[in-house]
């Protein structure tokens, strides 16, 4: 029997149990569905923070205590103010280099209120990190120098607190402390559903009386440009290892946040995808058990179809195709359902989702190779069936 | 043309081990089908003419002793060769008839030819041919459960047929048909049997059906009690081995 008759026999007994196909089906075809999105959702991911990053600028440096990619308790800051002389001078920029100190915080305006980031920074901000405003001014100079009970809202923290009101000259109030808004930021859109917005901006010496410390958080540095980007990032490390001997740091460019990020979403998607994968495996189980009824089933066809000359390996291929056809077919429709849901996450749904082109034709094969693994035992069983007692089953 | 005989059994034996009993179903047959022959092997149920139906269709191997189908040691053939065997020199023809329910009559026939490498079109056009011969021209896209008990024999008498075996086994065809049926299954197999020359061994106990084969091997005990091709080698039909009278016969029976 050559294989595409194999084939037809075996569509035509698929055929002939529609529903009990179909049911056998949807284990694989949950399964590859699942994999897809995931795999989808992963890539999607991947390139919103890309492009979030790559927003920022390709020439910022995030100078931070501690070793990056390094495991251990998170490292306290040890860096001052007064660090900041040192970094501008390596840049030869002093509009090039912002302190921040953050702390999660609640405010209120009169009756509302709303849990927030609070960010300790310097006039040099919205250079450094790009952040335009949309009303009123930022910090100055002079704000910091003096510890000004000012503050700039995150453009959603604005619209929590004073909904469609200009907030520019309202008081709002962070740890007991009154602040006078002086200026809203320009919206920066989410990310996973996670809104940028939400934030204030006060001067860093104030933030640090409030907070009773006199430490930075981190620096940013942008530099001249992004040819220098891996020189500056090393003479920054340089300066401030010479100033904190004991004290390790990092200067942390945007390829590398983009690679971490890269590795920590590839490891997320892999293990997901890994999950999603069992109920592939829990589908060809489904198979397996399935083929097997089907062979007791069809326990008197097997004997006749040996009777009239079916060898072994006819009988074998018969039931094999028959699984692998389930499991392909289930594939296909799986891929198909996983495709248009990702497509349908993106657009819907806070999650991005980008189709990876390889995550389909892995999934084909995988659910060949799915029919295939599971589907040799009870083709084997039903090729090995002996005629006599096969033909005598009732 | 010295033409081995279409089914050559020589002592044979069939033992089955079950647990620590050995069952001896056949306790060495002998005898001779040649091409052309009409025979019915008759027997009492737990005869051994079960086990000997399934050693001539070459679907069980003799544990002793040799049996021959078309000149091939069926002791000697594979899995494989055994298969092919059966599909090039023996045609079945079951009680239960035994056809694919969801397939058409067309491809019920055809089936043999799928497992000889037969290209579709020409298995098509043979197998039509074949339930034309019985009569059935008219029924070629109809589906075993659209037909009758009889039309599902002739069915199944076409599917022996499209091979175009040396050998026509036939397991109790009519035992599962009214006696209209029946008598029409037997008049087509007889006249197949003439026109083609297949041998035709039935396997049956049913008397009045075996009243009509040329040859009557009964069976009892797993050894041929009476074999009438020795007591009447001119091969003339037999009026009635059923009733009595024909103990001389036992002469042939091998211990």
């Amino acid at each position: 029997m050559k294989g595409w008759e194999a084939f037809r026999v075996a569509l035509d007994a698929l055929r002939a149990n529609r529903l009990r196909s179909l049911l056998t089906m949807l284990g694989v075809i949950i399964g590859v569905a699942a994999v897809v999105v995931v795999v989808s959702i992963g890539a999607g991911a991947r390139e919103q923070i890309e492009s979030q990053v790559e927003g920022l600028g390709s020439n910022l440096i995030l100078v931070v205590p501690g070793e990056a990619g390094q495991r251990g308790a998170p490292t306290v800051s040890r860096m001052t103010l007064a660090d900041e002389q040192l970094l501008e001078r390596v840049v030869g920029d002093p509009a090039a280099v912002t302190a921040r100190l953050s702390s999660g915080e609640r405010i209120r305006a009169g009756a509302a209120s709303a849990f927030t980031t609070v960010h300790g920074a310097d006039a040099d901000m919205p250079r450094v990190f790009d952040r335009p405003l949309a009303d009123g001014s930022y910090l100055t100079a002079t704000d910091v120098d003096t510890r000004r009970r000012v503050a700039v809202l995150g453009s959603r923290t604005a619209e929590q607190l004073f909904a469609d009101a200009d907030p520019v000259g309202r008081q709002v109030t962070v740890g007991g402390t009154r602040f006078r808004v002086i200026g809203v930021l320009a919206e920066q859109g989410e990310s996973f559903g996670v809104s940028q917005d939400d934030e204030v901006h006060i001067p860093i010496t104030t933030a640090q009386r409030i907070l009773g410390v006199d430490r930075v958080d981190a620096f940013a540095v942008r530099a001249p440009n992004s040819e220098v980007v891996p020189a500056v990032s090393r003479q920054l490390h340089a300066a401030l290892k010479e100033r904190y001997p004991d004290q390790p740091f990092s200067a942390i460019t945007q390829t590398q946040i983009l690679g971490v990020i890269g590795n920590i979403l590839g490891l997320l998607t892999s293990v997901l995808a890994a999950i999603a994968g069992i109920s592939l495996l829990v589908g060809g189980v489904g198979v397996s058990n399935i083929m097997l009824v089907s062979v007791r089933e069809r326990t008197k066809e097997i004997g006749l179809r040996k009777a009239l000359g079916a060898r072994q390996r006819d009988v074998l291929a018969q039931f094999l195709v028959e699984a692998v056809l389930l499991t392909t077919i289930g594939g296909v429709l799986g891929i198909l359902i996983g495709v248009v849901g990702s497509v349908l996450l993106d657009r819907f749904s806070p999650l991005p989702a980008a189709v990876e082109w390889w995550s389909p034709v892995v999934a084909f094969a995988v659910s060949a190779a799915v029919g295939v693994f599971f589907g040799v035992f009870p083709a084997r069983r039903a090729g090995r069936l002996d005629p006599v007692v096969a033909l005598r089953t009732e | 043309m010295s033409r081995a005989p279409a089914i050559e059994a020589v002592d044979v034996r069939r033992s089955y081990d079950l647990g620590a009993e050995q069952v001896h179903a056949l306790r060495g047959v002998s005898f001779t089908v040649s091409d052309g022959e009409y025979a019915a092997i008759i027997g009492p149920s737990g005869s051994g003419k079960s086990t000997l139906m399934h050693l001539l269709g070459c679907l069980d191997r003799p544990t002793s002793g040799t049996l021959r189908v078309d000149g091939r040691d069926v002791a000697a053939l594979s899995d494989a060769e055994l298969a092919r065997l059966r599909n090039e020199a023996i045609g079945f023809v079951f009680q239960a008839f035994q056809l694919l329910s969801r397939s058409s009559a067309l491809d019920n026939v055809a089936l043999p030819l799928l497992y000889r490498g037969v290209p579709r079109a020409e298995r098509r056009e043979r197998a039509e041919a074949a339930l034309r011969a019985v009569n059935l021209g008219h029924r070629l896209g109809h589906r075993p459960t659209q037909m009758s008990g009889g039309e599902q024999q002739r069915v199944a008498i076409a599917r022996a047929l499209v091979g175009e075996p040396r050998i026509l086994l036939a397991d109790e065809p009519t035992g599962n048909l009214d006696s209209r049926n029946g008598a029409e299954v037997m008049r087509i197999l007889e006249e197949l049997n003439a026109v083609s020359g297949v041998a035709v061994v039935l396997v049956t106990h049913d008397a009045e059906v075996a009243a009509r084969a040329r040859r009557q091997v009964r069976v009892r005990d797993g050894l041929v009690e009476l074999d009438t091709a020795a007591a009447n080698p001119a091969q003339e039909p037999v009026p009635d081995p059923a009733r009595g009278g024909r103990v001389a016969a036992a002469g042939e029976e091998r211990a």
